[in-house]
């Protein structure tokens, strides 16, 4: 399936989770946020919540700034 | 110490000084300054986590101490109040059961364009009023006409945060009465309300004269992190924003015109 992650484009089988998509990046749960399709995923529910072809993704994290 | 703390919402403060976390060379410097600079409360913007060359995997979150510090996610860069509630929404959830204090409030910024960096007033107070709703406790960076302010207090912000001049500028507090007006005016019978000067100041002095003029505290980024020894200026930061409260408690003498001696005029031999 095609999804659009932070304005890529990134090709995952079908079914992956949240939880999948962030082992993808090698990123850790505990230090990023994710929309979906511009709601926001509470952490708990990462490794439950499947993604499907088309669906938006934004995954941020905590970048300095003042 | 005679400082009383810094009440913001439900946070009590020892430090009256609010700093950055950008700009920085590297984060070893980062976490050296907020050492050195005393602060207890950090600020941290929201931005796309990098998925491609990423820093090595090194996230700002590992050089700052969750028992040390207090975070205050920021909603930099947002233009309109709908995006500014998004970010400050993603802020939360990233705190949430993370180990850090910070969740539950937030600094309010939305700019008005690129060049200037100044608050836009309209969008501000709009995306205020969602947050308040929704149950933040929000500090509000705004220009520093009284009368918004007045409003911005009115909308529930748990403090009020006038900027002394454009972001990283560097001037320091230019209408010094413009601020004095909004502390008159917002701490009438309700002394303790929160009033911070957020952005702008260059230098130690200029973080003393603010608070001189009896703000709560001050917030500040780049007059640390861009100082030629960031780790020293963190340093006079921390003491400017001492000795300047200090002054303000103290009460300072008033301004004449010509001198007044101040050794005795009986018993000079020259008579």
């Amino acid at each position: 399936m095609e999804l659009c992650v932070n304005g890529e484009k990134l090709l995952l089988p079908d079914g992956a989770t949240i939880a999948a998509l962030l082992e993808h990046f090698k990123l850790q749960p505990v230090r990023v946020a994710v929309e979906l399709n511009c709601d926001i995923v509470p952490k708990k529910t990462y490794s439950h919540t499947r993604l499907k072809s088309g669906d938006k993704v934004e995954i941020v994290t905590f970048v300095g700034g003042g | 110490m005679a400082s009383t703390h810094l009440k913001i919402g439900s946070y009590e403060l020892k430090s009256r000084l609010i700093v950055g976390t950008g700009k920085y060379s590297s984060l070893e410097l980062m976490q050296q300054c907020h050492q050195e600079s005393g602060a207890e409360v950090v600020t941290v913007a929201v931005r796309r986590e990098r998925l491609v060359d990423k820093n090595s995997g090194r996230n700002i979150l590992d050089f700052i101490d969750p028992k040390k510090y207090i975070l205050l996610p920021n909603t930099a860069g947002c233009f309109n109040a709908q995006d500014v509630v998004r970010v400050a929404k993603l802020g939360r959830e990233m705190l949430t059961d993370s180990g850090y204090r910070g969740a539950d409030w937030v600094k309010l910024e939305c700019l008005g364009d690129t060049r200037t960096l100044l608050p836009e007033p309209v969008g501000t107070l709009e995306a205020l009023k969602i947050l308040v709703q929704d149950g933040f406790q929000v500090l509000v960076y705004c220009s520093d006409d009284v009368m918004l302010c007045k409003r911005i207090k009115e909308a529930g912000a748990a403090a009020v945060m006038p900027a002394g001049s454009p972001i990283g500028s560097g001037q320091g507090v230019l209408n010094p009465n413009a601020i004095r007006i909004i502390l008159e005016q917002l701490k009438e019978n309700d002394p303790t309300y929160p009033v911070i000067v957020d952005a702008g100041v260059g230098t130690a002095s200029d973080v003393a004269a603010a608070m001189e003029l009896g703000v709560d505290g001050v917030l500040l980024n780049t007059a640390i992190a861009g100082a030629t020894d960031p780790v020293k200026m963190a340093r006079a930061m921390m003491l400017a924003t001492e000795s300047g409260h200090l002054a303000h408690q103290a009460g300072r003498i008033a301004r004449k015109l010509y001198a007044t001696a101040s050794s005795p005029w009986e018993g000079r031999i020259n008579v």
